[in-house]
């Protein structure tokens, strides 16, 4: 299996190290070329406006949009999640639109209001440490999105079909659980021209 | 050491692990502020002159306007980081009642204390500092600082001194990781660095934060340069706003960071850019015009 890390700004090497110690190969995403033969691919953390401009600009918001055309997977964390939302608020954004949610940028507050929590979620029974950084919230989902884990009152751990989106950054605990989770969404029904679905496609929650 | 493992110390690096990979920008007011995010930029410093304008107009520099910052942070969505003078707890403590996002103790400030730097760790808002060399660089991580950028020659529109100062922390790392252990008391004291972080650094063979690099960047091949010296990111100062078409120049070195392996894509960022800010010969500066030598 051959995960793609959007690597133009942000965090990417935190997730690329996530997915060497899970023994799964990496490939550091810069141009529309790099996404051959990827099965899935991770929007990591960092500045959403910065990365968009390396989309939009570089034939890369085309590339991503023809991957999930194919069903490809995804995983948004942060600024990922920006991202992939329908809708982008305070500011409004351009989105790739990939997941179904109304999504606020710096919802908490500014770098003051980052900070560390755990909660539950539905990936196993111990909570999962969540580490928020100038975090945006979810504001509204669509009715095919499945909550994963709340925080605080708020979604923060969401998928549709096969897309995940984390408003959190799983990639700088030392926890691998979603990264794992992420990976067999991308092994079950990879390559298959079913687009994504809002049914649970047999994928196991621990 | 104990204090990595603290989430306010986590959510800090946390912020500079954001920034990777993207280029800071100075800025003196909300319509330069408003270019660099149109541009890209991934945050915005914001300061009260230019480094060039402060070598060129002396006097006492200081902390920005807070009114000044605050329509700077009102303007744009991206990360506000503001400069305070080095050892001014004072003004760091002002920067973090107005919550900027990060706060630099910086030497192109006029230095409010010849000993002490700040001590970080009473903070909330994450500090970057500069540094030239590995203790510099570890005695800041020790007092709380989430961020080093290496200091180069601010305002001079010359590498030379970010590469000269790049380049001594990457030996100095590579230095550790090859020494035993019996050998790293002696370095630490040579060093003037904490034996913990010392030893830190032998083992992982980078700092424990985020390396940026800053003073004196001016061009797309110079962004390329320090990215390929092991920088995780570029400060830019007064490299963009002193040239003849900012908003141009600073996308361009914005596309060279990110591509900065790709010589083909830097080709590109070079082509129809104006002219460059002029640049000072640091060498034809006398030692007390130097910003690199303040901090301690």
């Amino acid at each position: 299996m051959k995960i793609g890390i959007l690597a133009v700004q942000g965090d990417f090497e935190a997730h690329a190290k996530v997915l060497a110690k899970l023994g799964v190969e990496a490939v550091l995403v810069r141009a529309p070329g790099d996404l051959d033969g990827v099965e899935g691919v991770i929007l990591p953390g960092g500045e959403s406006s910065t990365q968009l401009h390396f989309l939009k600009e570089e034939g890369l918001k085309d590339a991503l949009e023809k991957f999930a055309a194919r069903g490809g997977a995804f995983f948004g964390t942060c600024a990922g999640a920006i991202l992939l939302a329908r809708e982008v608020r305070n500011p409004a954004q351009e989105s790739l639109g990939f997941a179904d949610l109304v999504v606020a940028r710096n919802a908490y507050g500014r770098q003051l209001a980052s900070h560390v929590t755990s909660a539950p979620s539905k990936l196993r029974t111990e909570p999962l440490e969540m580490v928020f950084i100038r975090a945006p919230i979810i504001e509204q989902q669509g009715s095919g999105v499945e909550t994963l884990a709340e925080a605080e009152g708020h979604p923060v751990l969401v998928r549709q079909g096969r897309v995940l989106v984390a408003t959190f950054h799983p990639e700088l605990t030392g926890d691998t659980t979603v990264h794992e989770y992420f990976l067999r969404l991308v092994s079950n029904g990879a390559g298959q021209d079913e687009g994504r679905k809002t049914k649970d496609e047999g994928i196991k929650t621990r | 050491m104990s204090f990595m493992q603290d989430n306010q110390w986590r959510v800090k690096v946390g912020l500079a692990e954001m920034l990777k990979g993207g280029v800071i920008m100075d800025v003196t007011n909300a319509e330069q502020a408003s270019i660099a995010e149109k541009a890209g930029a991934c945050a915005v410093m914001a300061l009260e002159r230019v480094p060039a304008d402060i070598r060129k107009e002396g006097g006492v520099a200081r902390m920005a306007a807070p009114k000044i910052i605050r329509e700077i942070m009102a303007t744009v969505s991206i990360p506000v980081m503001a400069k305070a003078r080095i050892g001014h707890f004072a003004e760091a403590q002002v920067l973090q009642a107005l919550e900027v996002d990060f706060i630099d103790e910086s030497e192109v400030l006029t230095p409010a204390d010849e000993e002490n730097h700040v001590w970080k760790h009473d903070f909330r808002v994450p500090f970057v500092c500069g540094a030239r060399n590995l203790g510099e660089a570890l005695r800041r991580i020790a007092e709380g600082a989430a961020m080093i950028r290496t200091k180069g020659e601010a305002g001079s529109g010359n590498i030379v001194e970010a590469v000269r100062h790049m380049r001594t922390i990457m030996t100095q790392m590579k230095k550790l990781t090859i020494l035993r252990g019996d050998e790293l008391i002696h370095e630490s004291k040579e060093l003037g660095a904490p034996l913990e972080l010392v030893r830190w650094v032998a083992e992982n063979g980078k700092l424990p934060v985020p390396n940026f690099s800053a003073g004196g960047i001016a061009t797309p091949a110079d962004a390329a340069l320090v990215m390929q010296l092991g920088a995780e990111t570029v400060f830019v100062g007064s490299g963009i706003f002193k040239s003849s078409d900012p908003a141009v120049r600073a996308r361009a070195i914005i596309k060279a960071t990110t591509h900065f392996k790709d010589a083909k894509i830097v080709l590109e960022a070079s082509e129809e850019l104006g002219e460059a800010m002029k640049g000072l010969d640091v060498r034809q500066l006398d030692e007390k015009e130097l910003l690199q030598t303040r901090g301690w």
